[in-house]
């Protein structure tokens, strides 16, 4: 199938404008006769459901945690972008539609860039309309803050918890819409299966997480909604529950997967402790701008952070001003990454496991005092006691990077919706804006334009085109097909009772995919993680043990049934790094630099890859979406 | 519980300033003339119906409050450790109100029910003065008196700014003050209370 | 370390439940309660036996899921959630008992697990601002001084995890309920239904069985992300203030 990403004709500023007036309209009392399936509710999800709400569609929600509140969005800290210019410091629409683009280092679409950049002052205005709580000035208009290395102020927050301020606002219109009997909400149910027929999306299968029940449930669309894959790693900032079943299992049933390889590596994140970890967090960025990045000059095994002042400066490597000496430790995430894991592999890092480099804030807390210090990084320095049991005002941090962002996801078109006419993808779940690398405060602002102010009018276009007649009910075959592949499925995993546990499998897992498929890549190694992720895949299906059974709430089996979609996903990954021999963003194949640098190659990739499932076992097909731009020169990125 | 709690507390600054007039020392003829006052004057007797429905309606709202306070956890914890969340008494409002319930209705049938009964019978009020001389001779009589006002105390304690937080009279400006006035309050009152048989007993007032 | 630990068991909703008891010595003071907890199931997978089923998700403090009264203290020992909790704030040798969050309003799933889902249906009565998409003032036409927002920030740091209903010896809401009700209260944007939402809130945080506010200040203190009893306060206003001085309307219903 040739990939038609329907991008409008004109100019860059005026194609979402004339793109909406050209999308077909339903009418206002035919609305009610459609039905949306809405999977996920995290930004993307609650808004998206909630505005469909809103314009009169009747709307099935779901989510597998105990409300749509605990979406793992809550988690983003530091803001979101919206081109608003408030600060009168020459920000604008194109500005942060460059800025994304060239961040996401020229591998996104312009047009859908540029569409997210237009609708992000709407964003703002939105979610202070629905009484989110942004920071204020003392006039009582908004803040903003630079963020990420952003030359203007355009991101909008609230305190450290931004995200959990947006998604409860979008949490508030979509309980409106509960209220109102305009959104149906399924807490604890999980999607397993897309129902498709005729090549449209029909519905999809669920299992209630609390009585094991597997449900059916028929629409005119589905919307996924379902976030990233960081989990595949194991150990990630995501949330445990974090998982790609849902766009997993739409894959398997006709939508491409695009550019799966690029997943975004948070450099500032508390180190490993232990086997028993079981996740990782993030310190803000923002730390980098007064805390210096360094490790002995002579590895020094186990060097404990109380330790460290005993190192003279002169034994000290503050690499990364080493190495850039116009950014220094404020180089871009990709960079500060893979030099950190650069000196750990050298045998430099410190800490038990030597995999930390330290993040030193002696020298700013000697220049600005500590009260200084204490008022911009209080809460993040009293985080990291809490969790190390380490003081940083007294000794520095311990950093390494983590897994904090998947930019690929479901291949989509302008329209957001994915191979499978009717079924769409939203947010992180889809590859659409954010190309190879994402912009710090970025995520937030397309999930929620994806879900307030892209799908409802691309949506409407589609059904106004099928008809409200053109639907399925459950009673349809493919749904009782569906039903017994995802029930047989279940029994056999229940059935193997092997002797691993599904956490060592996912671990053994991430392990594989983090030294491969992390922050460098090369071809032996590639080879070598797929020979792995099919001996784990083998592994798992003869192997592994569940205890308890279906019909009941069953953490072990609901884990497993993510870890397996987990591994082939991994497969795939894998496919995909091997296939881009460039490296650019967050992917970094060792073949691919020039002076220690990433090198892109424009002539060679410059393209989406999107992968087609071919069956169990098959090798999935590439096919290649042209990136063409009309506005942009790509350059390539230097920081030295 | 707020409102008549606050009504109850303005009954109590009466009560307490009426009988703090035997530490005049003067034979309680002060005592007895505003108790008298208080015996026989109509609009006091017609306030005083508002006053034993206001302890009526405290009992009860208390009773059912602590009734859905129970419902509201039907299966108990096995282990709970809540001295470092809260303190003891700000959770035994329920057991204090009832201690006092207890101390009201010996403290009535030692002085309210029979004067009133004999007023009903006979038109003629009891003296009161001798009759506290009398009474709280018996030293079981006068550390069931001092018990009651220690439980008095600390139902204040808790119960004073917590009228008003149920109230919504709460403000960053006056909540230091709503503090300091309930604490004076729980102490000071209670405390003169406690005196008045202690006083007597050790024969302070004669 | 070696931990004896107390847990509550209990296969369903219907069942009945009892505690059991499990030695537990792979325990590391740098594992947080959860990873702690994490460990004991892998242990109990390998033999074959039941893990021990409790909510969790983000493990970042956040997103309000995990749950767990330790030790007669919601969330632990710290005013902090339960996946932040780290186990050196246990001694070598402990014993520690773990329940479920008990209250007629949150039932028990499963062992630790318990529904919370009246925390979202007194959401829906009115914890919202009746905005659609679309066709909003810009952002910067309603100011808000800096200290009402901040105040506002304060209320609406709530995560929801119940924490207070846990700690409050009458299993009262009123904590989590004002929280919302400030927010909205205090920010412009909520005035326009400022007594409606009161009035429902209250009455749908009734009619789902939570005990009632005797200001014990025990969930104020419990509160991992501390908000404070100012709420409660500022909701016991709005709603006698919304119950004397609702809108005085002669004509109701709209019209042409």
């Amino acid at each position: 199938m040739a990939l038609d990403s329907k991008i409008p004709a004109g100019s860059l500023a005026e194609k979402w404008s004339k793109h909406k007036f050209n999308l077909k309209l339903v009418n206002p009392a035919n609305k009610r006769k459609y039905d949306v399936i809405v999977v996920g509710t995290g930004l993307a999800g609650a808004s998206a459901a909630a505005s469909l709400g809103e314009l009169g569609y009747n709307v099935k929600a779901f989510c597998f945690q105990d409300s749509p509140r605990r979406a793992h969005s809550i988690a983003a800290q530091g803001g979101i972008n919206a081109a608003k210019n408030y600060q009168n410091d020459g920000d604008s629409v194109y500005r942060l539609f460059y800025d994304t683009i060239k961040g996401g280092d020229y591998r996104a679409r312009e047009a859908n860039v540029h569409r997210l950049a237009e609708v992000s002052v709407n964003i703002i205005d939105q979610c202070v309309a629905q009484g989110v709580p942004f920071a204020r000035e003392y006039g009582g208009t908004l803040a903003n803050r630079s963020f990420g290395g952003a030359q203007v102020s355009r991101t909008f927050y609230a305190r450290g918890q931004t995200g959990q301020q947006l998604l409860l606002g979008a949490y508030s219109a979509l309980n409106r819409q509960i209220a109102n009997g305009k959104v149906t909400m399924y807490n604890r149910s999980e999607m397993l299966d897309v129902v498709v027929v005729d090549g449209k999306a029909r519905g999809i299968v669920t299992r209630d997480l609390v009585t094991g029940k597997i449900e059916s449930h028929s629409a005119h669309a589905v919307l996924l909604c379902t976030g990233g894959y960081g989990n595949v790693f194991f150990l990630s900032t995501n949330a445990k529950g974090s998982n790609v079943t849902a766009a997993w299992r739409a894959h398997k049933k006709g939508a491409y997967f695009a550019n799966p390889c690029f997943t975004q590596i948070h450099p500032t994140c508390i180190p490993v402790s232990g086997d028993h970890q079981s996740k990782l967090t993030l310190m803000s960025e923002s730390l980098r701008n007064d805390g210096r990045v360094w490790v002995p000059k002579e590895a020094k095994k186990g060097l404990k952070a109380k330790d460290a002042a005993s190192i003279p400066d002169t034994d000290r490597d503050y690499f990364l001003e080493r190495k850039y000496p116009s950014f220094g430790n404020l180089v871009p995430r990709d960079v500060a990454s893979r030099n950190a894991k650069y000196v750990c592999d050298e045998g430099r890092g410190v800490g038990a496991t030597g995999l930390a480099v330290f993040l030193d804030f002696a020298d700013a807390i000697k220049r600005d005092g500590r009260s200084v210090i204490e008022a911009k990084y209080g809460n993040l320095f009293d985080m990291y006691k809490q969790i190390t049991g380490d003081d940083p005002y007294t000794m520095p941090m311990m950093i390494y990077p983590a897994v904090h962002y998947t930019m690929g996801g479901l291949w989509v078109d302008y329209n957001l919706m994915t191979t499978v006419p009717g079924l769409y993808a939203l947010g992180e779940c889809n590859f659409s804006d954010h190309g190879a690398n994402r912009l710090g405060a970025s995520a937030l602002m397309q999930g929620l334009a994806d879900g307030y102010f892209v799908i409802p009018y691309t949506l409407g276009d589609y059904l106004a085109t099928i008809g409200w007649k053109d639907k399925v009910d459950t009673n349809h075959p493919a749904f009782a097909e569906s039903i017994k592949s995802v029930t047989d499925r279940q029994e056999k995993l229940l059935s193997i009772k092997g002797k691993k546990t599904v956490d060592q499998l996912h671990r053994e897992l991430g392990l594989t995919m983090w030294e491969y498929c992390g922050m460098s890549r090369s071809e032996a190694g590639l080879k070598k993680a797929k020979q792995i992720i099919q001996d784990i895949k083998k592994e798992f299906w003869t192997n592994v043990n569940i205890v308890g059974s279906g019909n009941e709430l069953n953490m072990e089996l609901e884990k497993a049934n993510r870890v397996a979609d987990f591994i082939e996903l991994g497969e795939l990954m894998v496919d995909d790094a091997l296939n881009r021999t460039e490296s650019c963003g967050g992917h970094f194949r060792e073949e691919s630099q020039m002076d220690g640098e990433a090198l892109r190659n424009d002539k060679d990739f410059f393209y989406v890859s999107a992968w087609e499932y071919k069956g169990e076992g098959e090798q999935q097909a590439l096919h290649k979406d042209a990136l063409e731009y009309e506005f942009v020169k790509p350059t390539q990125r230097s920081y030295k | 519980m707020a409102l008549t709690g606050l009504f109850l507390i303005t009954f109590l600054i009466i009560h307490c300033t009426i009988n703090a007039m035997i530490f005049l020392n003067d034979g309680g003829v002060t005592f007895s003339h505003w108790g008298h006052f208080m015996g026989t004057n109509p609009v006091i007797r017609t306030l005083e119906i508002g006053l034993v429905a206001g302890f009526l309606i405290h009992i009860f709202q208390g009773l059912l409050l602590i009734k859905k306070n129970r419902d509201s956890r039907p299966v108990r914890y096995q282990v709970v450790a809540p001295a470092p969340n809260s303190t003891w008494y700000s959770r035994s409002m329920g057991l204090l109100g009832t201690l006092l319930l207890l101390f009201l209705i010996m403290h009535t049938a030692h002085f309210w029910i029979p004067n009133r009964a004999n007023q009903f019978a006979t038109g003629e009020e009891l003296n009161l003065y001798q009759m506290m001389l009398s009474i709280f001779a018996d030293p079981l009589i006068v550390a069931l008196y001092v018990l009651g006002c220690i439980s008095l105390a600390w139902h204040l304690l808790h119960g004073f700014w917590s009228a008003f937080q149920t109230l919504g009279l709460n403000h960053q400006r006056y909540n230091a003050i709503i503090h300091f006035v309930g604490t004076t309050f729980a102490i000071v009152v209670p405390l003169i209370f406690a005196l008045m048989p202690i006083a007597i007993y050790l024969n302070w007032v004669n | 370390m070696k931990l004896t630990l107390k847990i509550w068991r209990q296969k369903s909703n219907s069942s009945k439940g009892e505690f059991k008891t499990y030695i537990h010595d792979h325990v590391s003071p740098d594992m947080s309660f959860l990873e702690m907890l994490d460990v004991l199931n892998e242990g109990l997978v390998k033999k074959g036996e039941e893990p021990v089923h409790f909510d969790h998700d983000c493990r970042e403090g956040i997103c309000g899921m995990c749950s767990l009264y330790i030790n007669g203290r919601p969330h632990g020992p710290l005013q902090t959630t339960t996946c932040q909790l780290h186990m050196r704030s246990f001694k070598d040798g402990e014993t520690i008992t773990i329940e479920p969050w008990r209250a007629a309003a949150f039932p028990v799933v499963k062992d630790l697990v318990v529904d919370r889902s009246a925390f979202d249906r007194i959401q829906q009565a009115g914890g919202y601002v009746s905005v659609n998409t679309g066709g909003v003032p810009d952002g910067n036409a309603i100011p808000i001084a800096k200290k009402i927002a901040d105040e506002a920030m304060d209320a609406a740091a709530c995560i929801g995890c119940g924490a207070c209903v846990a700690a409050c010896k009458n299993a009262s809401a009123m904590l989590f309920v004002s929280a919302k009700v400030s927010q909205y209260a205090l920010l412009p944007q909520g005035q326009p239904e400022s007594k409606e939402r009161v009035d429902k809130m209250v009455a749908q945080m009734d009619d789902e069985g939570f005990g009632a506010c005797t200001n014990t200040k025990a969930c104020e203190a419990e509160c991992p992300k501390s908000i404070k009893i100012t709420n409660i306060a500022r909701m016991n206003r709005e709603y006698y203030s919304s119950m004397f001085t609702n809108y005085e309307v002669t004509v109701s219903g709209g019209g042409d």
